[in-house]
């Protein structure tokens, strides 16, 4: 354990490192007197701001992302408010890294980051998880709109052509899934995120730039899981 | 992360007191109310301390099986007209029983009301008890699902009949994606011949693998709890309302239940 910070040994520590890291990331000078426990204070805000932040894109990244839904899944086990996780990904994306480059790539990234920001309500939270791929948690979002809410996402993704370079553009979709938390009942960060990945899966394989929400609960058998259930001699001479 | 903070709710297997173990099917009519009331009393002839709550509380029918008129069920409790204390009542079998009552079809939906009252309820009964036996409803609604969700343990009654294998599978996979409980144990009742409930647990959990575990970092294991074979004796005592496993302990359905009691309390 480090021993607890106080203003006097204050002195020993080597704040440069994160103060760089933080005038590079365009953070103004902090506030206070260097050294005080306000200074110190707004230091730790201003690092902890950094490191739940994507780089590229300014959203949530992945671990402020974790924190957030599993705050989300503590809310809806207590409150049963409906909520919806998105997750999305850019279509093709590698064709535009390989084709034009990776700076379009980034260009594109960043876009797409900002439309899916301005889509959202401001109590929504959008995060960059990985490469090309974004969530959203959306609170108290009643089922009935859910597809509405996705389907509002992507065509607007679909709507703007991104600037990739002056004067050069081009057309980007994303592919939708999404499933709701289920109601009371206390599931797991995982395993929400599964679900959302599943439907996600389901909509690149139908051919991207669409929206797949899993059905309220997924109590569907099909035709290949029956014949497999049934499959067994046990029931030969029972049906 | 569960219990850590004051107020979470209480979807909880670390409690003390009773084990709580939610019995559902997926599909009525499998025999869960008489399976849940026969291995309450074969629990109950082991010593132990058990409760069974209707949780089906649209449909609650353990008065019927139990051959039981309450004068006081949980709907008192839930409306204020009486102490949860007082509405839990002794059943023959030698077991104590909470019981829905007529009216709660009002509850058949999940209210925050319902909800936080069936906590209330599961808070009250855990320190009281060895077991208690959550006679859930048929179906997978959401208050089957909360009800579940309340428990340690979750034992599935199935038939071998296709139509309650479907639904039994369904359950587990509504169960498999939504909560994080890994464990699901299964009854199979009405079987025709000795070794059909350890086949039909073995084919459920082929298909679970291939088509619910390949989406999950920990796979749902499924454990055969007992087999009850088919049995005239058990429309007999359903017919004249009696525990099977107390007018005839030696019918083959009572032994079946027996040991499924056995094997619950060894773990």
């Amino acid at each position: 354990m480090p021993p607890p910070v106080d203003a006097t040994s204050a002195s020993s520590l080597r704040p440069e490192v994160a103060l760089q890291l933080l005038e590079q990331s365009g953070h103004g000078p902090l506030p206070g007197t260097p050294g005080t426990d306000a200074w110190l204070q707004a230091l730790i805000d201003a690092l902890v701001d950094l490191s739940s932040r994507d780089a590229l894109t300014g959203l949530a990244n992945r671990r402020s992302f974790e924190l957030a839904l599993s705050r989300e899944i503590d809310r809806v086990a207590r409150s049963g408010e409906p909520a919806l996780l998105l997750t999305l990904d850019i279509d093709h994306f590698k064709r535009v890294n390989d084709t034009r480059g990776h700076a379009a790539g980034d260009q594109v990234i960043r876009a797409v980051g900002h439309v899916l920001a301005e889509t959202v309500r401001p109590m929504d939270l959008v995060a960059r998880v990985g490469g090309e791929e974004f969530a959203i948690v959306l609170p108290n979002c009643p089922a009935a709109f859910g597809p509405q809410v996705a389907e509002r996402i992507r065509t607007r993704v679909a709507r703007q052509p991104v600037e990739i370079a002056p004067g050069e553009h081009v057309n980007v979709t994303v592919s939708v899934g999404g499933a709701f938390a289920p109601q009371w009942v206390r599931t797991t960060a995982r395993l929400w995120m599964d679900r959302t990945d599943l439907q996600l899966y389901r909509a690149k394989s139908e051919g991207r730039n669409r929206c797949c929400l899993e059905p309220a609960a997924v109590s569907l058998v099909s035709a290949e899981e029956k014949g497999l259930l049934f499959a067994s001699s046990t029931f030969q001479d029972l049906t | 992360m569960r219990g850590s903070r004051a107020g979470v709710d209480m979807n909880s297997a670390t409690q003390s007191g009773a084990r709580v173990t939610a019995v559902t099917s997926g599909k009525g009519g499998v025999g869960k109310t008489f399976v849940t009331a026969n291995l309450a009393a074969a629990l109950a002839r082991q010593g132990e301390r058990v409760l069974v709550l209707d949780a089906d509380l649209g449909l609650a029918n353990l008065d019927v099986v139990l051959n039981l008129y309450p004068k006081l069920t949980l709907h008192d409790v839930f409306t204020g007209q009486t102490r949860l204390e007082d509405a839990i009542l002794p059943a023959p079998g030698g077991f104590s029983v909470l019981l829905a009552g007529s009216g709660m079809i009002e509850y058949s939906r999940l209210t925050p009301t319902v909800r936080d009252q069936l906590h209330e309820v599961m808070q009250h009964v855990r320190p009281r008890f060895d077991h208690v036996l959550l006679d859930t409803g048929a179906g997978i609604s959401d208050v089957v699902l909360y009800t579940v969700s309340l428990a340690d343990e979750v034992l599935i009654v199935a038939t071998p009949e296709p139509t309650s294998l479907t639904d039994a599978y369904a359950t587990i996979k509504v169960l498999a994606t939504t909560q994080p409980r890994r464990l699901i144990r299964l009854l199979v009742n009405q079987v025709q011949r000795a070794g059909e409930g350890r086949a039909i647990r073995k084919q459920l959990q082929l298909v679970v693998d291939r088509y619910v575990n390949t989406n999950l970092d920990k796979p749902v294991m499924i454990e055969l709890l007992g087999e009850v074979p088919f049995d005239g004796a058990v429309r007999e005592s359903v017919i004249k309302r009696e525990l099977l496993i107390e007018h005839a302990p030696g019918a083959p359905a009572a032994v079946g239940i027996a040991a499924a009691a056995s094997k619950h309390l060894a773990g």
